[in-house]
């Protein structure tokens, strides 16, 4: 099953390697792994998608939380949070076929960022499950390149958990 | 600038005074406490030892940096402070990994300063340039390198913070040599800011009552101690608890100590060369009490069939450690001392007559034992006759295979710190200059390395090093002239196929006497008593080579994938009777 974790780390040199390091040692697989700047100039988020029984999963957040650097570990599983994937796509559109493919767009709540003679690069956002559709319905046009960001989420307000 | 005075420090301290890097490190080091330092000199560590020149530290130089860092170790097995190894950088960071790797798993209190090139050529491929940070960051409970020299006396505070505290570990501090020859206005002692490095020392009180409870409860009860009751200094606690609540106690390879041996509730070790009373009562018991162990695959054997019978308790202070290789029904999170107080508090006596009969039947049936009636010079009898000359009160260091089981199973200790020996990463090499460590901590103790052959051929060079301090520890090597534990699997799980387990090996008497300390060779079984008599006595350093039985087994033995309580050798023991 998959599990979303978020660490909250110190903004500091190594970390990144210490947790990927330690993945890596202890073989976890990781799905995704983000990292981005938070409110706090010296804290960073990691937002790590694993895969694994909830055994592992439990180990993987103690040995996070085990890193010297990392602040703080949470596990979404079963919690109602909001997951985000941006994924920026090359789709082999010739002029003739374009309005189909601004239709799909519009449908999925995406935007068209760039268009050449051959091709449409279009930025959709959402959760993964939607990322994964717009991809299937464009397959049949050719997929020419797909760069994806991994997942980053957080708990909606009000539920349990700070 | 002006010199604010800060709240928290003297008025003294608060003026700004400027200092050097290498100046900054070393001030620290003498305010933390440290009186003992071990490591090697190098290029870009020279503005340091610049300053330890007069510095009131004593500073010991091995012969190799991995010697350095196995006596750092043991200087803080043995005497429960931190250990302090400082090396150059590439070659010399490198050879500390070993040892670094060595304290890691036996989450030794050690802090390793190594020196770097000059920031502005990391990364350039420089002489002597290593990513050291990389490549000991699995080998280390916390590295870091310094870039900017205002960050340098809080880094190694900090250092030794997360080195000695929660599951102790070594950390290592990487310093640029720009930064040790850099200047700052030091203003007041740094602060130590870990916002991601929180410990829990007390035991959550529902917890430990239902431990308690189930303690209360237990028919069967075994309590099986690691390393971390003597890392918390928790013996006398421990005493007090298994006194109080009446329990068998097993302990693991690095829990030898945590309590008295000559006790009848002494269960001795368990595991794959443990006691078979030991693993018997594990595999029978209905409640495991493990405190500061960490279920590790020499001790469990088989983990699906792991005292089957049994609930498990499991204190620790590292939550990483507990439901890890094993389910855990009331795991305890926090220091042993202060939960071993507490779970004394809510325990009480039970007689366990029953339980108490069975475990003495299988500790009169199945003792460790040796063929005394044989002629040859048996390494257990060797260790025996250690043991009983030394009155169970040296300071005991191992190599690693035979050698290190045959130790303990046969030297009954009786206090915390007296067994030294490389437990999780079972480095060979760490006998030597673990006893040379333990000396400079404990210079009145009897320091013993009982080591093998080949484990001493890793590292005999450090003689020397005891030559050079005048250290009167004494090497009593059991010269099989084989790997012996290796050459054991290879009889017992490769048809005798000898391969490559056995070396030439040197007359270590000629050796000891040409690094000036003294030899002594014993290959009569009458000889041994007289041997170990004279190596007692000497004042400087001695090496026994003692030329024992050259195809003798440990017994009894669980072999790879089985029970604890399927153990080979017990009809060849009972045939020794």
């Amino acid at each position: 099953m998959k599990h979303i974790i978020s660490a909250l780390v110190e903004n500091k040199p190594g970390v990144l390697a210490h947790v990927a390091g330690m993945f890596a040692a202890r073989g976890f697989n990781i799905d995704s792994l983000v990292v981005g700047r938070t409110e706090d100039p010296n804290l960073s988020r990691m937002t790590i998608v694993v895969i694994g029984d909830d055994h592992i999963v439990e180990q993987v957040r103690k040995q996070l939380a085990r890193i010297i650097p990392v602040v703080k570990v949470q596990d979404f599983a079963g919690r109602a949070v909001v997951a985000r994937d941006l994924m920026l796509v090359s789709i082999a559109v010739p002029p003739e076929k374009r309005p189909e493919i601004f239709a799909l767009v519009e449908m999925f709540r995406g935007h068209v960022v760039d268009i050449s003679q051959k091709t449409v690069m279009v930025e959709v956002s959402g959760p993964e499950t939607k990322i994964e559709a717009f991809i299937d319905v464009c397959r049949p046009y050719g997929i020419k390149n797909v760069a994806r960001t991994g997942t980053i989420a957080m708990p909606r307000q009000g539920t349990s958990e700070d | 600038m002006s010199s604010e005075s800060q709240s928290s420090a003297p008025a003294i301290e608060a003026a700004a005074t400027v200092k050097t890097g290498a100046q900054i490190v070393v001030d620290t080091l003498v305010d933390l406490g440290v009186e003992t330092m071990f490591g090697y000199t190098g290029g870009v560590v020279l503005p340091l030892f610049d300053r330890l020149y007069d510095a009131p530290i004593r500073f010991i130089i091995p012969r190799h940096e991995q010697g350095g860092c196995h006596m750092a170790d043991a200087y803080a097995r043995a005497s429960g402070k931190v250990g302090v190894v400082l090396a150059t950088s590439g070659p010399g960071a490198c050879n500390l990994v070993t040892g670094l790797g060595t304290a890691m798993m036996d989450s030794i209190p050690l802090v390793a300063l190594t020196g770097q090139v000059r920031t502005d050529l990391i990364g350039n491929d420089a002489f002597q340039e290593a990513d050291t940070t990389g490549i000991t960051r699995p080998v280390t409970k916390y590295n870091s390198i310094v870039k900017d020299i205002k960050d340098l006396e809080r880094t190694v505070r900090e250092a030794f913070h997360i080195a000695s505290t929660g599951r102790p570990g070594p950390v290592l501090v990487d310093l640029p040599v720009d930064i040790s020859v850099g200047k700052y206005k030091c203003n007041g002692k740094a602060q130590i800011d870990l916002p991601g490095y929180r410990i829990r020392t007390k035991g959550h009180a529902r917890q430990i009552s239902m431990a308690a409870e189930a303690i209360n409860k237990a028919e069967r009860p075994v309590l099986y101690v690691g390393g971390g009751v003597i890392l918390a200094n928790a013996a006398a606690e421990l005493r007090t608890f298994a006194e109080k609540a009446h329990l068998p106690v097993t302990m693991t390879l690095l829990g030898l100590g945590s309590y008295d041996q000559r006790k009848p509730e002494s269960l001795d070790m368990l595991g794959m060369h443990g006691s078979a009373y030991a693993n018997y009562a594990v595999q029978e018991c209905d409640l495991l009490i493990a405190i500061g162990a960490r279920f590790d695959d020499r001790v469990t054997g088989k983990v699906a069939t792991f005292a089957p019978n049994a609930k498990i308790v499991h204190v620790d202070i590292d939550p990483s450690s507990i439901s890890k290789n094993v389910h855990v029904d009331i795991p305890v999170v926090g220091d042993a001392k202060h939960i071993l107080v507490e779970l004394t508090k809510e325990v009480e006596y039970r007689e366990r007559a029953a339980w108490f009969t069975k475990i003495a039947d299988w500790k009169k049936k199945h003792p460790f034992r040796y063929d005394k009636k044989a002629k040859t010079v048996k390494p257990q009898y060797v260790i025996d006759e250690i043991c009983r000359q030394t009155n169970h009160d040296a300071v005991i260091t191992t190599g690693v295979g035979q050698n290190q089981m045959w130790t303990a199973q046969f030297y009954k200790f009786i206090r915390p710190r007296q067994f030294i020996s490389s437990g999780g990463l079972g480095t060979m090499g760490f006998g030597l200059p673990a006893a040379i460590g333990a000396q400079i901590a404990k210079p009145d103790a009897t320091v013993i390395d009982i080591d093998g052959d080949h484990s001493f051929n890793m590292t005999m060079t450090e003689l020397a090093t005891a030559v050079q301090y005048e250290l009167p520890i004494k090497v009593c090597i059991l010269n099989n002239g084989y790997m012996g534990m290796v050459r054991q699997w290879q009889e017992l799980f490769y048809n005798r196929r000898y391969s490559c387990s056995y070396l030439k090996n040197p007359n270590y008497a000629d050796v000891a006497r040409a690094l000036g300390a003294v030899g002594i060779t014993v290959d009569k079984k009458e000889d041994v008593p007289k041997a170990v008599t004279q190596m007692l006595a000497e004042k400087q350093p001695c090496v026994a080579d003692f030329r024992v039985e050259r195809e003798e087994n440990v017994w009894p033995m669980v072999p790879a994938g089985k029970s604890i309580s399927e153990m080979d050798g017990l009809t060849i023991l009972e045939s020794m009777a």
